[in-house]
């Protein structure tokens, strides 16, 4: 191997990673927060609006600065409380004991299938 | 073509063929959805060191419509030759410029194919939602070239008494 491979295979991964960075901060942006409780579906907010979201009487989530927190749960072993906030897609906090599931969406569903082998 | 060439150039559409068919019966993933390992691009590698990029170009139009009809479909073609075509494209160029091993090229080969046919998903589906799968691919291409790259040195290095051209 040469050095200008090592120079090329260097700047490839540089590439990736500034892109993989810059993807992540994108999909920060915008998405929404859909809390499930017990499966069925509570309830589905945007993150870009600042609000307080009490679920049932025995959680209390908050959104704020594009990203949701669990504040308060009745639960005895808080797990969701002291998960850090979510924001990206995909992220989410699950309270086992009250089965409350919040997740982050994107707003718009991917729309990839099986086409390319 | 001479006649000699000719049948060259059969024996390793056959090889390449074989290649895509080996890599459909033992799919090489790495744990990455779509990922391959592009052993027929091992093919077109030699070809392009031992012959030159007009043929390569031949072999590797040639294999992708071949084994599009035989193992894919209409839309995996048209995936195959974007990825294909634009990778012949990079290793052809980077190939004349001569600060590149063998190694290096099939990288940037690797590479450019997965980009190529991201850009050309992109495309059919109309959406940027795919881009963040960019990066992702770009390691696999890297990898996959690498592995592909260092095969093609050591066939290259064994086969030196081979003169196609």
């Amino acid at each position: 191997m040469r050095k200008n491979d090592w120079i090329l295979a260097g700047c490839i991964l540089l590439a990736a990673a500034a892109l993989m960075v810059f993807c992540l901060q994108r999909s920060r942006q915008g998405g929404t927060v859909v809390v499930s409780v017990n499966g069925e579906i509570y309830g589905s907010y945007s993150l870009s609006d600042d609000r307080t979201v009490q679920i049932n009487n025995s959680n209390r989530l908050i959104i704020e600065n594009k990203t949701a927190k669990m504040e308060w749960a009745d639960c005895p072993d808080q797990v969701c409380v002291r998960h850090r906030e979510i924001s990206r897609d995909g992220e989410s906090i699950i309270c086992l004991p009250n089965q409350v599931v919040v997740t982050v969406q994107s707003e718009e569903s991917p729309e990839l299938d099986g086409i390319a082998q | 073509m001479k006649i000699n060439k000719v049948a060259v150039f059969g024996v390793f559409t056959a090889l390449a063929l074989i290649f895509s068919y080996i890599e459909l019966l033992i799919p090489f993933e790495f744990g990455i959805p779509g990922a391959k390992l592009g052993l027929a691009n091992l093919v077109i590698i030699l070809v392009l060191y031992k012959t030159d990029w007009k043929e390569a170009l031949l072999l590797s139009v040639v294999r992708i419509i071949l084994s599009g009809f035989i193992f894919g479909s209409l839309s995996g073609i048209l995936y195959s030759l974007s990825g294909g075509l634009i990778s012949l494209a990079v290793m052809a160029l980077l190939k004349r410029t001569d600060k590149f091993s063998v190694i290096g090229v099939s990288m940037a080969g690797g590479v450019s194919h997965n980009m190529g046919q991201l850009f050309v998903a992109m495309l059919a589906v109309n959406t940027y939602a795919v881009s963040y799968y960019l990066p992702v691919l770009i390691i696999a291409g890297l990898i996959t070239g690498t592995l592909i790259g260092i095969a093609a040195r050591e066939i290259l290095k064994r086969t030196t008494a081979l003169m196609l051209r």
